[in-house]
């Protein structure tokens, strides 16, 4: 009875209808098992992501098993190939960590399922305005198809007992790569981060960096592309191994910087330093640094493929990934050390309190140091620019 | 009695053609139809060329193919001439049974466990570099491609260092069949120095006897994946790496020329063979003009010395990563240029339990499976082989050597898909068939020579006594031939603890092993983490192996004929 | 010019296998050593050809024509070797085999196919150059392993119980065709069997090894 009057209450507190459904999806999701698609060449989100599955077992009874990918696509891929087979449902992929070319992919072709993110409950701690960053992805509007999970910015790292004065913009790193070469590198351009090493520098040295935002076009390209490669041209004979050769991705490089390899290293995660010093991966001199004009940064969220065999139980997931207690133990640097994606404004003074309490670390940059975030240009350069990246330097 | 060995024969003819023929047909063909140009989902019915278009634009991927022939012919070659130079020196040292008990680890050690430990081992920040780095003062460590490097020369010796022992095993095993000691003493006899002998009279009769080894080890050095992806050069890299890339890239459309990539790797593996089969042809006519020339030559003594030196190196290097491996899994903070960890530590495990209990448990179910399945289908065909009274016809040999000698890369696209219509796609069912594919051979090589070997006294015997053929072999066959069987079990352990490409395509990713772990980890910031892994790879096999040892001589501990080295 | 051994012994792992010999063989003439069987007859030809397995060691001293070869390679002390069964290598034809003992001083493509010709000729198999040894008899197997063997011109020739495989009947013939070919090449020659015949046949020395 009391229940019943609890739910009357929250229907007629509740914004949207969708809500009283969601008791249906927890009935429906309990026993499952959620097949989550998520790269795994980082150790400290596997850990996290096992404290997931153990934390909705116990909330929900919903399992997550970590498919650990080397490469996004990989997910993608199947999906496709299931479509291919005529698997229409029951399918293998429950839902996948995702953002940019491969969210972009997989919407055009109707791969997904949804839109599903307003009836999670826990999307009233985001901000889902139009033009906010939960709301677009690489220029791409989200239209509910994925859900946010943690914030990602670009941010460069360096030694300081090696390195006193990294350089401060992309610009400035050819004549740093000159005075110190072999010391500096980046991902492969096929890996997501080394793609993001390249726009970085391409919005930074972009004559209208404006033209980013729109779907690339030929004209566009050579134009606003032509400054990027004669920087590259300049920088590329005194990187790493003369560059002939990258880090497969930024947890190679990573190494790289630890092993004394390279001095530079990069992350889309402003905590990763302080991370990996807690974890014993980094040298406990390692400090975040960022190019003067700020850093591209975007949001890494969650979506659920077409014909995922349990829709219910990744719903589940997806929303736990959202609560306030969650985003504040990923926070927690001792964790995964990731940003919140959660609209501060919403959250109650416990919640808040929560964040407040998190431990702190000198490798840890503040919101202020980490200057300004510029917007990911539209999905379609990061695909150009990569091609015709390799076009050029790949023999 | 004789229509009951047929219907055995029979039903293992039916389950080799329906488990293990079929699926390679089947996946060939799913993987040839994209290749050329036909792809129903992406609404491509027409046969069409283009996909080989678009794969000769792809960048890179000239280098890919030359790169790919440079590093798997050129290790194949220099395993074969490094084997064959030990073996003549250290085959009077070490019988078969003794020579392989030192050789162990190497065989038993997974591809990609030793990749793992062989990239710190050489990288220019790794062992090797840091016990340089105070004689010569190193404070950074050395830009030089060490590992990765564009020339595949750290791929090659780590694929060198997994080959030759197993080609020095089945060298060794092959020579206990020639009476190479009197050979050897006749030709020296005549004049003629050891190194020469050794190339003039014992080598082209091992050949014969070693050729379908060293074609398998051609296959894999020219399509393999899990070393290449850990040592070998990145961009662009070997072909079946490409390959691999390109089915995984988010444009679909890229199963094209990625299809067709995968038919050109399956014809890179066999113009490989049939390379090595034309080279041979020739070293035989050429070889016969040489010998009746009868010149002595020089001693040839350098390069036995040489090749005992190298493939001495090389093993000691392989000893050193799987060392490095147990290391880096207990170590805290051990950065370069220190030669040993800084702190040590057992949270490596610790951080990592919850992933590599789950993982473990996947692997050992997965190897208990396929060689279950394959010891007794291995067993079946031996018996249906024994009851019929007839040897092994050339072709079911080949049927045999099949799986091995196919790039895996060039069917299990293909074999996904069809596995997905029978609607096994992704479960753990679907990794056990297709790693059954790569262990069943193994196993079936393994097994066959000491059940042929067994004496057929002891059989009639039985028979004469009055027992049935299935009591033959359950109470007298099997019993005699437990340390083979245990030892075959053993190699299929360690066959399907190391599949990486398999478990990966066939498991959706969902069925994760040590193996997947390994490799996806090693592209990882955490040695460590990697460490555990790695160490727990090589731990499996090598536990196999020491069980295969043991229950044996437990079980026959009063039986000494039974105590053999087999 | 002849072959002696200087108090030669061999230990093994196990020691001593015999007390320390000490013979000499003339040129042209064949010396028998009997002696029961597992008594190390073919070890003492191993440490006179050369040819010791790991864990065996000679002491004493083997010289040829007057030259001291304990210490040189088995391919450079040009002693000869017969083994019971005749070992023609399978990989090769009988004519190739042939070739395989002839020396390379023999130049020449057409002086060498001669050579062997001839050799065959000798041994009673004329136009058998082409065949596989495995298609030829035992008696012939043998023969044309002499054959393979003198025309490698050896100093000395080792015969290690050649004959014990053969009939009655080919044994005899065998014997007398080794026999006359030792004379012709005037090389001192020793042979081991446990076969009183063979010594009585070979016509030289009788010499007991014992432990």
């Amino acid at each position: 009875m009391r229940q019943t009057l609890l739910a009357l209450a929250a229907l007629a507190l509740a914004p949207a209808p969708a809500l009283a459904d969601w008791q249906d999806t927890l009935d429906a999701a309990r026993g499952q098992t959620v097949y989550f698609n998520a790269w795994g060449g980082d150790p400290r989100t596997n850990d996290f992501l096992a404290w997931v599955s153990e934390q909705t077992e116990a909330l929900y009874g919903v399992t997550v098993s970590h498919v650990k990918l080397t490469d996004t696509a990989e997910a993608v891929t199947r999906v496709i190939s299931e479509r291919a087979a005529g698997v229409t449902e029951g399918g293998s992929v429950d839902l996948i960590w995702i953002n940019g070319p491969n969210f972009l992919a997989m919407k055009e072709q109707d791969l997904l399922h949804g839109p599903f993110v307003a009836d999670l409950p826990n999307a009233r701690y985001l901000d889902l305005s139009e033009t906010s960053a939960a709301s677009v992805d690489f220029t791409v509007p989200v239209e509910g198809m994925e859900s946010p999970w943690r914030l990602a910015k670009f941010v460069f790292f360096h030694d300081s007992a090696r390195v006193a004065a990294p350089p401060a913009s992309m610009a400035a790193m050819v004549d740093w790569a000159a005075a110190n070469p072999g010391r500096l590198t980046h991902p492969a351009p096929s890996n997501f981060m080394g793609a993001t090493f390249l726009k970085q520098a391409l919005v930074e040295l972009a004559p209208d960096p404006a033209v980013l935002q729109a779907p690339v076009t030929e004209d566009a390209f050579a134009a606003t592309v032509a400054p990027l490669w004669d920087w590259y041209d300049a920088l590329r004979p005194n990187l790493w191994r003369g560059g002939a050769t990258y880090p497969e991705n930024e947890s190679v490089q990573m190494q790289l910087l630890n092993d004394g390899e390279v001095d530079i290293a990069m992350a889309f995660d402003p905590a990763a330093a302080a991370a990996g010093i807690a974890r014993g991966t980094l040298p406990e001199s390692t400090r975040v640094f960022v190019p003067e004009g700020g850093t591209i940064g975007n949001i890494s969220f969650v979506a659920i493929p077409f014909n995922a065999a349990h829709r219910e139980g990744a719903e589940v997931v997806a929303n736990f990934l959202l609560d306030p207690a969650t985003q504040a133990h990923m926070q927690n640097i001792e964790v995964l050390g990731s940003f919140s994606v959660l609209d501060p404004s919403t959250l109650d003074a416990d919640a808040q309190a929560a964040f407040d309490a998190l431990p702190s670390s000198p490798a840890l940059p503040s919101l202020a140091d980490l200057g300004p975030t510029l917007l990911e240009p539209h999905p379609s350069w990061m695909t150009r620019l990569t091609e015709a990246w390799a076009v050029r330097y790949v023999e | 009695m004789r229509s009951d060995g047929r219907l055995l024969r029979g039903a293992v003819l039916a389950a080799v053609g329906a488990g293990l023929l079929a699926p390679i047909a089947l996946g060939l063909w799913e993987t040839l139809r994209p290749a050329f140009g036909v792809l129903p989902a992406l609404g491509r019915t027409a046969w069409s060329l283009e996909p080989w278009a678009e794969l000769a634009a792809l960048p890179g991927v000239r280098t890919s193919l030359m790169l790919t022939l440079w590093t798997g012919i050129g290790s194949t070659v220099l395993s074969l001439l490094l084997a064959l130079g030990a073996a003549a020196a250290l085959y009077d040292r070490i019988g078969g049974g003794r020579g392989g008990r030192w050789l162990t680890p190497f065989l038993a050690i997974p591809h990609a466990a030793m990749a793992v430990g062989l990239a710190f081992v050489l990288a220019p920040s790794g062992w090797l570099a840091r016990l340089l780095a105070e004689p010569l003062g190193w404070t950074r460590p050395p830009d030089i491609a060490s590992v990765n490097d564009p020339w595949g020369l750290a791929l090659m010796i780590g694929l060198m260092i997994k080959e030759i022992p197993f080609l020095l095993l089945v060298i060794l095993a092959a020579l206990g069949q020639l009476p190479v000691r009197r050979h050897m003493a006749m030709g020296r006899a005549l004049g003629y120095g050891r190194g020469i002998v050794w190339i003039k009279v014992i080598v082209p009769q091992l050949w014969p006897l070693i050729r379908l080894p060293v074609w398998v080890v051609l296959s894999y050095a020219l399509s393999n994946v899990d070393m290449a992806l850990v040592l070998g050069p990145s961009t662009p890299p070997v072909l079946a790496v490409a390959v691999m890339r390109w089915f995984t890239d988010p444009d679909i459309t890229m199963l094209l020329p990625a299809s067709a990539g995968a038919i050109l790797q399956a014809g890179v593996v066999l113009a490989g063979v049939a390379l090595f089969r034309a080279a041979e042809l020739a070293a035989a006519r050429l070889g016969r003009w040489w010998l009746r020339r009868g010149g002595r030559g020089l001693s040839f003594e350098p390069g036995l010395v040489l090749a005992r030196g190298l493939v001495l190196a090389l093993l000691a290097t392989g000893a050193l990563a799987m060392l490095s491996l147990a290391v880096w899994s207990v170590a805290w903070r051990w950065s370069f240029p220190h030669v040993l960890p800084e702190s040590w530590s057992a949270k490596p495990w610790q951080m990592a339990e919850r992933g590599w209990r789950e993982v473990l448990g996947n692997t050992l179910l997965l190897a208990l499976a396929s060689v279950g399945v394959s010891l007794a289908l291995a067993v079946a065909w031996l018996e249906g082989e024994d009851r019929a009274r007839r040897g092994r016809a050339g072709w079911a040999e080949a049927l045999i050597y099949l799986p091995l000698l196919l790039p895996q890369i060039g069917f299990l696209y293909g074999l996904n898909v069809v596995f997905l219509r029978l609607g096994v796609g992704g479960t753990t069912l679907a990794v056990i068939w297709a790693q059954a594919l790569f262990v069943f051979p193994y196993v079936m090589i393994t097994l066959s020579d000491p059940w042929r070997a067994l004496d057929p006294r002891l059989v009639n015997a039985a028979a004469a006594l009055g027992a049935s053929p299935l009591r033959r072999l359950w109470a007298v066959k099997l019993p005699v031939l437990l340390h083979p069987i245990a030892t075959a079990a053993a190699i299929g352990v360690a066959v399907s603890v190391a599949q990486y490409l398999p478990t990966l395509f066939m498991g959706a990713g969902r069925v994760p092993t040590l193996t997947t772990e390994a490799v996806t980890l090693s592209s990882g910031a955490d040695r460590r983490i990697v460490g555990v892994y790695a160490t727990l790879q090589a731990a499996l096999p090598f536990a196999a192996y020491g069980l295969a040892f043991l229950i044996p001589a437990l079980l026959h501990r009063n039986r000494a004929d039974l105590r053999g080295t087999a | 010019m002849s072959l002696r051994l200087e108090a030669l012994e061999i230990v093994g792992p196990g020691g001593a296998l015999f007390r320390p010999l000490s013979l000499e063989v003339a040129r042209g003439t064949v010396v028998t050593v009997m002696g029961p069987s597992g008594v190390g007859k073919s070890t003492l030809l191993d440490a006179i050809g050369g040819h010791l397995a790991h864990g065996f060691r000679a002491r004493g001293r083997v010289v040829l024509n007057g030259r001291d070869v304990t210490g040189i390679a088995p391919e450079r002390r040009r002693i000869g070797l017969m083994f019971q069964d005749a070992l023609l290598f399978p990989h090769l034809s009988v004519g190739d085999n042939l070739a395989f003992g002839l020396p390379p001083s023999v130049r020449g493509r057409a002086a060498r196919a001669a050579r062997v010709d001839q050799a065959l000729e000798d041994a009673g198999l004329a136009g058998f150059g082409d065949r596989d040894p495995a298609s030829l008899s035992g008696g012939q197997r043998a023969r044309a392993a002499l054959m393979r063997t003198l025309l490698a011109a050896p100093d000395a020739l080792l015969l290690d119980e050649p004959f014990s495989k053969l009939d009655a009947g080919l044994r005899d013939e065998l014997r007398s065709f080794t026999r006359s070919h030792v004379e012709t090449a005037r090389i001192p020659a020793l042979l081991v069997t446990h076969d009183p015949e063979d010594a009585a046949a070979m016509g030289g020395g009788v010499v007991q090894l014992g432990a």
